[in-house]
């Protein structure tokens, strides 16, 4: 076990633990928006930035990358660090003007707007946050959606935004965005989901009849798994 | 190319070499660095060898690099036996014809020499070589020995000890000046363990800008857990207004590579990349045909000189993103992904290209390497300041009269470069500022070019010693313009990737054009530095982590031009046209 | 310019040429430009299929990098050197001719798809600011009034040749 200190409290955690695992497993906050459990960390929205103090120095650090060293001295609320969090709350409200659930992180943490910074209007609600395409590359395994372009300029979709020949439509990417910025939709009957510009054919369970998953996604897995595909027509409710 | 596996091969390579640099017949030499090319150079030499083939003249007809001296090119030198070597500036191929007469007949009727050199010192091993014996021929008094001109005098050439004086495709020469004797002398009498005891005691420190301990760095290396290793060569170069890394590759492609090996063997690699960027392919090809004609010669591959150390050298190439000049960066790219970097509290060294040890060090750092083991770390230690040994290679530029690539020993002052070396502003126009250390620099005003230059003095002046980009602006430029200018370059470089960077330095960017369009506001320029401090707390990357440097720089040296700019709506250069 | 069919041979082969590596993505896709002048869907499918790695990918690489270009280019690449020396010596008058003679803005190409103009950052010939490279050919301490005259070679010289 290492032995730090984290806001002036002795903390014991697990080598090869972050920072924010050790703090979160001691009932101390700090705040994230990229950060997902199953995930690789990618550090990319900076608010879970802390202040460490190794010997005489001190640097601002991401937690959820930053690994426990013993002797470790973290900050979780400093003002160098409470400057950051600040500014990048004010970037993503002026990036995404229309996100809710950035205007109320800002408000919980006492950001206001800054009025200097011009609303876009072409980013929708996506702060490049990476969990969707994380969850398709890792999780899902098909890589349907990546990355296209650089700097301010870069944004998340299909390559060359045309419907994917590779996505199984299984809205992973949908559920694990912390905005709501991928549109995910079914039609009034539920037997066909649109996302990404493409629409899926849902199959209904065998036992109650619901629309559950689309017929790609069903293949996909029994292709993954070896499981015979009337096995899979059964929804996760009637298992 | 016969195979090289001992001293005495190496040492006959070094007389055909000689033969070459000192030939028994005239010589005459043509400056093809890009530069030189752009000057025109290709078309003299190609006049100079239709015109040799014309009159069946026995000239040799070569290339040879950048020897710093832009403001004159196109640069032809002439070698004839016995005299002293002649510098002839700015020969267009019209003067060809009159110019090749001149030399058979032995005058200068037609175009005067610019300079002379007497005697070729080795910087590799400390040799000299007399051009020609006895007195100085009559006909030269009044020709200036290189070394003495302005421009030299406070030059000392050690990475660029051969841009110029030899045929970059010519390994001979390299040989015959004292290359590869090093790695001789490394493989065949030093232990990895030695090599890097002299590196860290000569004080090399990492000539990209950042200043690392290079030594300490091959120590870790060394010393981190893994079977394969690599060493890589950052040739990325991106920093506007810089091209001293892009000389060495085109000059003096040798100087890396066997720089690398030395590395390689002490580190314990047998693998290594230079990564060139994109916009340089005379480097690329320069590098090709070193390392081919290297392992032709044995001197890359298995084995080497008979040691049982093997190595060898792959080029990668940037395909145009500065972010790549990041390690980190770099090693994605190189790994065929898009050029982001990674957090680096876990060091390159221990986990870099894919996953593995690596040892990344610029090209200039490289180019040191062979003349500490040569030379001896006591040697290279005693030139330079304290804490910052040897030399930089700064490209000159921007609205100064000689232009051009000089190197010069740490803790020269700023002033002594410009003006001494530079030759001051043209045109009767008044010196503002010069910038240093890229987009990750900032700009030093008149009052403070008295500051030596060195890793750790020019942050005190609100700036960085960088790369070696040095970029002289007169009364012409306005230090907002300035300021937006390297806001605009960052902001179209970012990755992407962390918040700070993207959305920051965009927002500052538009700040900024508010500003230069008489759209500015009070308290902007708090809000600028307030913004600053966070984008350099917060940014993934060193890219975003300096980004703010410039406009902080310019804001503290400058202030006054910002106050015009936003409380009077005018631009005091007359830069910014939407205002006054 | 006609819609170029992507060869599958000739794309294999550079594939073969890196033994499919996939670290080699980018000089794969360097040879693949020179050889049609552009990154089209075709080539990146293509390669997507042979060196096994997702089009999402291929994608995102193809876009990241300034060097590559999905959309055919014109017969001659302008391209600006917008590096600091660059700047400070006049860079910028030289872009606005430049997008006024050709009637365009940064980045686009002619209507005759004859050229494309870009900016550059930077080309390393610093000492010769301000520069413009076209195709291989640099043009050093170019001034602004010789700009409409360097265009006209470059037209003239396709006509001569007697393409299109």
């Amino acid at each position: 076990m290492i032995n730090l200190t984290i806001d002036g409290r002795e903390i014991q955690a697990e080598e090869g633990s972050t920072i924010l695992q050790a703090a979160r497993n001691n009932g101390i906050e700090i705040p994230t928006l990229c950060y997902h459990d199953e995930l690789t960390a990618s550090g990319a929205c900076r608010l879970c930035s802390v202040e460490i103090k190794k010997g005489t120095r001190t640097r601002i650090v991401t937690s959820c990358i930053y690994q426990v060293e013993e002797g470790l001295t973290v900050t979780t609320h400093s003002e160098r660090v409470m400057n950051v969090r600040r500014l990048v709350l004010q970037l993503l409200m002026a990036r995404c003007p229309t996100s809710e659930v950035i205007r109320e992180l800002a408000d919980k943490m006492g950001v206001e707007p800054q009025e200097r910074f011009q609303p876009d209007e072409d980013k929708g609600k996506c702060i490049l946050c990476r969990q969707c395409v994380e969850v398709c590359e890792q999780v899902v395994g098909v890589s349907a959606i990546g990355f296209l372009n650089r700097g301010a300029d870069k944004s998340v979709g299909t390559p060359f935004m045309e419907p994917s020949g590779v996505c199984i439509g299984c809205g992973a990417c949908a559920y694990v965005c912390p905005t709501g910025h991928i549109e995910m939709s079914e039609n009034e009957s539920g037997n066909e989901r649109t996302i990404w510009g493409k629409s899926f054919k849902m199959v209904a369970c065998k036992e109650c009849g619901r629309y559950f998953a689309p017929q790609e996604q069903l293949e996909y897995i029994g292709t993954k798994t070896g499981v015979p595909l009337d096995k899979l027509y059964t929804c996760v409710n009637c298992r | 190319m016969a195979r090289i596996n001992n001293l005495q091969d190496l040492n006959k390579r070094r007389e055909q070499g000689m033969a070459s640099l000192f030939p028994s017949k005239t010589k005459v030499m043509v400056g093809e660095a890009t530069c030189g090319l752009a000057t025109g150079a290709g078309l003299v030499h190609k006049a100079l060898a239709e015109e040799i083939e014309k009159q069946k003249l026995d000239i040799m007809l070569r290339k040879t690099g950048c020897i710093g001296m832009c403001y004159r090119e196109p640069l032809v030198d002439v070698i004839e036996p016995n005299r002293p070597r002649l510098t002839y500036s700015r020969l267009t191929p019209k003067n060809v014809p009159a110019f090749l007469n001149q030399v058979l007949e032995g005058n200068h009727k037609s175009k005067k020499p610019y300079c002379r050199i007497d005697e070729d010192v080795f910087i590799g091993n400390g040799e000299t070589r007399r051009y020609f014996s006895g007195a100085l021929p009559d006909d030269l008094g009044e020709v200036s020995p290189m070394s003495e001109i302005d421009f030299y005098e406070k030059q000392v050439r050690i990475a660029t000890r051969n841009c110029g004086y030899l045929d970059p495709d010519n390994i001979d020469e390299y040989i015959a000046r004292g290359g590869y004797f090093s790695l001789r002398k490394a493989l065949s009498s030093m232990q990895p363990e030695e090599i890097i005891e002299e590196v860290i005691k000569a004080g090399l420190r990492g000539r990209g800008g950042g200043g690392f301990p290079t030594g300490y760095k091959w120590q870790s290396c060394r010393r981190a857990h893994g079977e394969v290793k690599y060493v890589i060569c950052n040739g990325d170069e991106g920093d506007p207004g810089a091209y001293m890394d892009r000389s060495i590759m085109e000059g003096d492609p040798h100087s890396v590579i066997e720089g690398m090996i030395i590395g390689a063997y002490a580190i314990g690699a047998h693998e290594g990349y230079i990564y060139v960027r994109d916009e340089y392919p005379f480097a690329v090809n320069a590098l090709s045909l070193a390392i081919s004609q290297a392992r032709e010669c044995g001197l890359l591959g298995e084995n080497i000189l008979d040691s049982g150390f093997s190595f060898d050298i792959q080029i990668g190439k940037g395909a145009g993103a500065f972010v790549c000049g990041e390690s980190t960066a770099l090693m994605a790219s190189l790994e065929g992904r898009a050029g982001e970097p990674r957090a680096k509290y876990v060091h390159t060294v221990e986990h870099g290209l894919k996953d593995r040890p690596t040892n990344l060090n610029n090209v200039e750092t490289w180019a040191n390497v062979p003349v500490i083991v040569g030379r001896g770390s006591e040697w290279f230690s005693e030139i330079g300041i304290e804490n910052n040994a040897g030399t930089k290679v700064f490209s000159l530029v921007g609205n100064i009269r000689n232009v051009g690539l000089i190197e010069v020993p740490m803790g020269i002052t700023l002033r002594e470069i410009i003006y001494d070396i530079g030759g001051g502003t043209p045109k009767g126009k008044q010196f503002k500022a010069v910038q240093t250390g890229g987009p990750s620099g900032g700009c030093i005003p008149k009052d403070m070019l008295d500051f030596p230059v060195s890793y750790d003095e020019l942050s005190k002046a609100g700036s960085m010693m960088g790369s070696g980009g040095m970029i002289v602006m007169d009364e012409t430029s306005c230090m907002v313009d300035v300021a937006r200018y390297f806001l605009r370059f960052l902001e179209s470089e970012s990755c992407g990737k962390c918040v700070p960077c993207r959305e920051g330095v965009y927002r500052m960017r538009q700040i900024l054009d508010d500003i230069c369009v008489g759209r500015g506001r009070e308290g902007d320029v708090e809000l600028l530095e307030s913004m600053s401090e966070a984008i350099i707390d917060g940014s993934l990357c060193a890219l975003g982590g300096s980004a703010p440097n410039p406009v902080l720089s310019t804001i503290k040296s400058f202030r006054d031009e910002y106050d015009a700019h936003i409380r009077d709506k005018k631009c005091p250069a007359g830069v910014c046209k939407e205002l006054a | 310019m006609n819609e170029v069919s992507i060869s599958e041979d000739a794309v294999k082969t550079i594939v073969e040429k890196y033994h499919g590596e996939k670290s080699a993505l980018i000089s794969i896709l360097q040879d693949v430009q020179k050889e049609y002048a552009f990154l089209s869907k075709d080539a990146l499918n293509l390669l997507s299929q042979e060196m096994e790695i997702p089009l999402s990918s291929v994608y995102e690489v193809s876009t990241f990098y300034n060097s590559f270009s999905l959309v055919p280019r014109g017969r001659h690449v302008i391209e600006v050197c917008a590096g600091t020396a660059c700047h400070v010596k006049g860079g910028p008058k030289l872009r606005s001719r430049l997008e006024t003679e050709l009637n365009l803005e940064c980045g686009e190409t002619t209507e005759d798809r004859m050229f494309t103009l870009e900016e550059v950052r930077c080309l390393g010939c610093c000492s010769l600011a301000p520069v413009v490279k076209v195709d291989g050919d640099i043009h050093a301490y170019l001034e602004e009034d010789k700009i409409p005259g360097i265009l006209k070679n470059y037209r003239n010289e396709r006509r001569q040749s007697g393409e299109n």
